[in-house]
């Protein structure tokens, strides 16, 4: 019998979950971390771009000793067909500030880095521990968890669950559903390694700029996705993700979605001669606004991948759940801190904190992109891109057509593909969806 | 009972490699792990500490990251950790380290009481040496046994134990007095997982600290670099040979013919050897 009783039990170590330990640690809590992995970040999957802001907000000081791997100053849009890119890039100098915005990190080791902070702050850390079971009293508030160590449930005041986007532990409880295939996207990415000199040379960089390049386009063969390239220091990440619901119906394999990618013409000088030394596949929750489960109940709160809380559309998750692991972490230290128990009543105030803060905003402003996108996925991702490079391909190239005739095709070819009304339709309610 | 356990953090060889040009070991960014054939002489300590009571205490020689190892070690249920880092130590070859390892032994007797029995693997994976072990039993006089296979017995009041050897010739059944050195075979038993309550503690444990100063020892010539006659020359990978092996169709064929065609093959490769059973059959 473990006799102890903690204030939290955070479940997992990744950044949901160590925001909320951290918080809950430094606000005094008594802080038990529970994490499957070997080490923090031993199963945690990312790109990884993190944004400093929200990271600021929990540990004001992390450019100390954080392992970051490049700040970025660049990035690359790309719309591609088979042959092409038509892109939108973005560079400044400004972006070379005393306290970047965006940086690009290795999750193995900055877990690691979360991790001992996570400690430092007086949090106990346990891994290689799995939590099995959510245990309830007779009136169904969560009063601790089981862990796959056997013995006695350990208990804690509130549990959060900070499990990622599988959750099961919550799904088991019958807190949240399993999310369904048409919510989340199966993402698969590859580490490149290229000596640090020759990054620098390929993308235009020097010291510790970054650059990321995302790309749409006939790349997913129609499927609501999304491809990326971000440069580490002495390595590229690049990966591919689409809906799991549209690989199953169009009985593609993401490996040769990545093959494709890795094999296109605008990308395959950029990697060339590199070293892959990492595989690594994750599910990232895609649902938006619409799929969010219940994020509170008696004695427990969700927060990060597990809440679902991951902006598609602005390829941003782990600021999601930094900052919804920090609220609530912060919202269990103000009702621990009025002695008040922590029942679903109080712990409300997690959501009323999370509704103000940009987490829940951006999530409601798309809340019908993720269906649009979907539904219309042949459109957006193999219509239009092809439309587009048609577009430019025919305005670069100088044959002799007057260039009348030339605007004449390229409108023809966008009628003749989506015509008036489908064209009109596209914008109206992309507009009404971005709004 | 008191047990003290030498373990050993070693990468992880399962994920090392050797640089194609300079052949030399990459270590960066190599996980590390607790020597695998020292798990089985924890968990032997364990077994023997849950039947018997007592405590086991886990040593180990490394730099300050091998408290990673020492903290594992205390997951599974030691009692107690032991860190001897110093950076006199680096360097070590398997003579300077048996010999801090048996001064920290030594020290841990004096500070919580003397061992009736010191584990150790068979060996390790980074070295493959087996000597470490032995040197400790030599240096503290303490009965010496190797490559055990089962503990067979142990008696507490008459301080003996009987233990299955696994040598070349088959299994030697052995009697010893206490205290005593045993250096585990592989499959003798599992780890355990341990407890959450072990997992609790380990988490919040301290390690126990010693510098060279820390564990008495006061001849420093004999530690790290300057006591290490070894001298490693050369790492190299091996390379394959040209030599080819031969293969004999077994189809359709008796099995007469087939043994006459293999001795003939091999006849072929190793004439010296048809010499020299033709004067034996003489």
């Amino acid at each position: 019998m473990v006799e102890e009783k903690f204030d939290a039990i955070v479940i997992g170590a990744g950044m949901s979950g160590n925001a909320a330990a951290f918080t809950m640690a430094s606000g005094g809590l008594k802080v038990l971390q529970l994490e499957r992995g070997e080490y923090p970040g031993s199963k945690n999957v990312q790109g990884a771009i993190m944004y400093a802001d929200m990271l600021e907000k929990i540990i004001p000081d992390f450019r100390d000793d954080a392992p970051v791997e490049r700040h970025l100053i660049e990035q690359r849009f790309w719309m591609m067909d088979n042959t092409s890119h038509a892109g939108v890039h973005y560079r400044s100098d400004d972006f070379n500030e005393a306290k970047p915005n965006r940086y690009t990190i290795i999750r193995a080791q900055f877990d690691k880095w979360f991790s001992r902070k996570v400690r430092e702050a007086g949090a106990t850390v346990l891994c290689e521990t799995t939590a099995t079971e959510l245990t309830h009293d007779t009136k169904g508030t969560v009063i601790g968890v089981r862990t796959d160590r056997g013995g006695e449930a350990i208990l804690a005041d509130v549990v959060v669950l900070a499990e990622g986007v599988n959750g099961l532990l919550g799904t088991r409880a019958g807190v949240r559903e399993m999310p369904r295939p048409e919510t989340v996207a199966l993402a698969v990415k590859e580490m490149h390694f290229l000596p640090e000199g020759l990054i620098e040379q390929r993308f235009g960089l020097k010291g510790n700029e970054g650059c990321v390049i995302e790309a749409a386009g006939t790349i997913s063969r129609g499927m609501t996705g999304l491809a990326f390239l971000y440069t580490n220091k002495e390595s590229i990440s690049l990966g591919i993700g689409c809906l799991v619901s549209d690989f199953a119906e169009k009985m593609e394999s993401p490996y040769g979605l990545l093959d494709a990618f890795k094999n296109h013409p605008s990308v395959k000088p950029l990697i060339a001669g590199s070293e892959v030394k990492e595989y690594a596949a994750h599910l990232i929750p895609e649902g938006g606004y619409k799929a969010i489960p219940r994020l509170y109940g008696d004695g427990w709160v969700a927060v990060g991948d597990a809440a679902q809380l991951n902006n598609a559309v602005h390829r941003e998750g782990s600021n999601l759940a930094m900052t919804s692991g920090r609220i609530a972490g912060e919202a269990i230290v103000q009702v621990k801190s009025r002695n008040l128990p922590t029942t679903r009543r109080n712990l409300a105030l997690y959501e009323a904190m999370l509704n103000k803060s940009f987490v829940l905003k951006d999530l409601k402003k798309h809340k019908d992109m993720p269906a649009l996108l979907h539904t219309n996925s042949n459109n957006f991702f193999m219509t239009y891109p092809k439309l587009i490079s048609q577009a430019a391909q025919n305005f670069m190239r100088v044959d002799g057509t007057p260039k009348i005739d030339k605007e004449r095709a390229t409108t023809a070819a966008f009628i003749s593909a989506r015509s008036r009304w489908g064209l009109v339709s596209d914008a109206v309610r992309l507009a009404f969806a971005w709004r | 009972m008191h047990i003290v356990v030498c373990i050993k953090q070693v990468p992880d060889s399962a994920q090392i490699r050797v640089h194609p040009v300079t052949n030399t070991i990459m270590r960066q960014g190599v996980p590390t792990i607790i020597n695998p054939y020292d798990l089985f002489a924890l968990e032997e300590a364990l077994r023997l500490r849950d039947a018997d009571g007592g405590e086991v205490t886990v040593l180990t020689m490394g730099p300050p990251m091998a408290e990673d190892a020492l903290r594992k070690a205390l997951t599974y249920g030691a009692d107690r950790a032991v860190l001897l880092t110093d950076r006199y130590f680096a360097g070590s070859d398997t003579l300077a380290t048996s010999f801090a390892l048996s001064q920290a032994i030594a020290k841990i007797g004096e500070t919580f009481g003397p061992p009736d029995i010191v584990f150790t693997g068979k060996q390790t994976i980074d070295g493959d040496t087996a000597q470490v072990g032995p040197g400790i039993a030599k240096r503290l006089e303490l009965m010496q046994l190797t490559y055990i296979a089962k503990i067979a017995s142990i008696d507490l009041d008459a301080h003996e134990i009987t233990v299955e050897r696994r040598s070349e010739s088959g299994t030697q059944m052995l009697k010893s007095k206490l205290p005593c050195l045993i250096t585990v075979l592989e499959g003798i038993n599992e780890i355990r997982r341990g407890s959450l309550q072990d997992a609790l503690r380990a988490a919040r444990s301290e390690i126990v600290t010693w510098s060279a100063a820390d564990a008495g020892i006061d001849d420093l010539t004999k530690c790290g670099l300057r006591g290490s006659p070894t001298v490693v020359k050369r790492v190299f990978a091996p390379t394959g040979r040209a030599e080819k092996s031969v293969q004999i169709d077994t189809a359709d064929k008796a099995l007469r013919d087939l043994a006459d065609e293999l001795i003939a093959a091999i006849f072929t490769r190793q004439p010296a050897l048809e010499h020299e059973l033709a004067c034996d059959g003489a």
